[in-house]
């Protein structure tokens, strides 16, 4: 099986069309991933230092999840929208550069690590949710999700590089 | 000495060539700047949507602003010292631009905003709650305070784009 069907036809709808060939979609659509990053980035590592157990120690974990992680959601589905937009202009050789794979791939790992915390890790987070102490599992997820997010950009600023 | 000088002899120092000839610092200072634009727009974010009553409501602006606003100072830091390192190793891709211009003044009204806000919650931390009158003061440098930093960081991104 080939992507290349798919790749192609994404570069062939309206959107990847426009995006080629319009001087100023790309910088637009690029200004508003790299804001929509910054909140996704940003908010996830309030999260994150929480687990690790360095900020908001006094409150529940559980309260600053439900408060903080829905910014990071709307975030991220801007930030997937405009890189959507930007991949379609150029699909098969984004997924000719090294690390816009890496990056999809860490993307991927970071689902997978949100998908274990909530439906494994915070299965018992009634024991740990206001602390004083978090199992080192809680703490091994937030540090996870702290340097996934950190070479995902790093992966996304080199995509311009090579 | 006119702009287009300095920008020839900023390129022209040991430092601007070694950076110019190491192919891996520019995209490593840049990923450094984007990861503390994250912070700072979160914190911003955060703080201020608190003010608005949109963020992180059960939790004090008081409490938020001690939290996050010295990580955006320190991110403002990263930020000046990356960014400085960006111009240095590139002058004439920035200086002379328009939009670099603007987006260093942006930067200077976005600083002094928050000052603005943060100053007097060290005498009295709820300082912007005592008045109805402080209380339209706080939304007003929130909502200018948002509109300024996503402008800041379009224009930087646009200093790639403009000639």
């Amino acid at each position: 099986m080939t992507l290349q069907p798919l790749l192609s036809w994404l570069e062939n709808t309206g959107v990847g069309t426009a995006v080629r060939e319009s001087a100023v979609l790309f910088p637009w659509f690029e200004s508003v991933h790299v804001l929509a990053i910054a909140v996704v980035v940003g908010t996830i590592a309030v999260v994150d230092l929480r687990l690790l157990n360095l900020t908001f120690r006094e409150r529940p974990v559980s309260e600053l999840m439900s408060q903080v992680l829905p910014f990071t959601r709307w975030a991220f589905v801007v930030a997937a929208i405009t890189g959507i937009a930007m991949f379609a202009a150029q699909a098969t050789s984004y997924m000719d550069k090294t690390p816009f794979v890496v990056k999809l791939l860490l993307l991927f790992i970071a689902g997978v690590n949100i998908a274990g915390f909530h439906f494994i890790t915070a299965r018992d987070m009634h024991t740990w949710d206001v602390g004083p102490t978090l199992p080192a599992r809680v703490k091994f997820a937030g540090a996870t999700s702290l340097a996934l997010w950190v070479v995902i950009v790093t992966c996304g600023r080199w995509i311009g590089f090579v | 000495m006119s702009l287009q000088l300095f920008c020839d002899w900023l390129a022209a120092t040991p430092a601007s060539l070694l950076f110019q000839t190491t192919s891996w610092v520019v995209p490593a200072v840049q990923t450094v700047h984007i990861l503390s634009i994250a912070v700072v727009i979160s914190a911003a974010l955060l703080v201020h949507l608190n003010t608005l009553g949109l963020a992180m409501r059960s939790y004090s602006s008081a409490a938020l602003a001690a939290r996050f606003l010295p990580g955006l100072w320190w991110a403002v830091g990263v930020l000046l010292v990356s960014g400085s390192i960006l111009v240095i190793a590139e002058p004439a891709r920035s200086l002379p631009k328009g939009i670099f211009q603007l987006k260093m003044s942006l930067l200077i009204v976005a600083i002094a905003l928050t000052l603005l806000y943060q100053l007097p919650m060290r005498k009295q931390p709820a300082h912007w709650q005592t008045t109805p009158a402080r209380r339209m003061n706080a939304r007003a440098i929130a909502i200018l305070s948002l509109i300024i930093w996503c402008c800041i960081v379009f224009a930087g991104r646009w200093i790639a784009y403009v000639f």
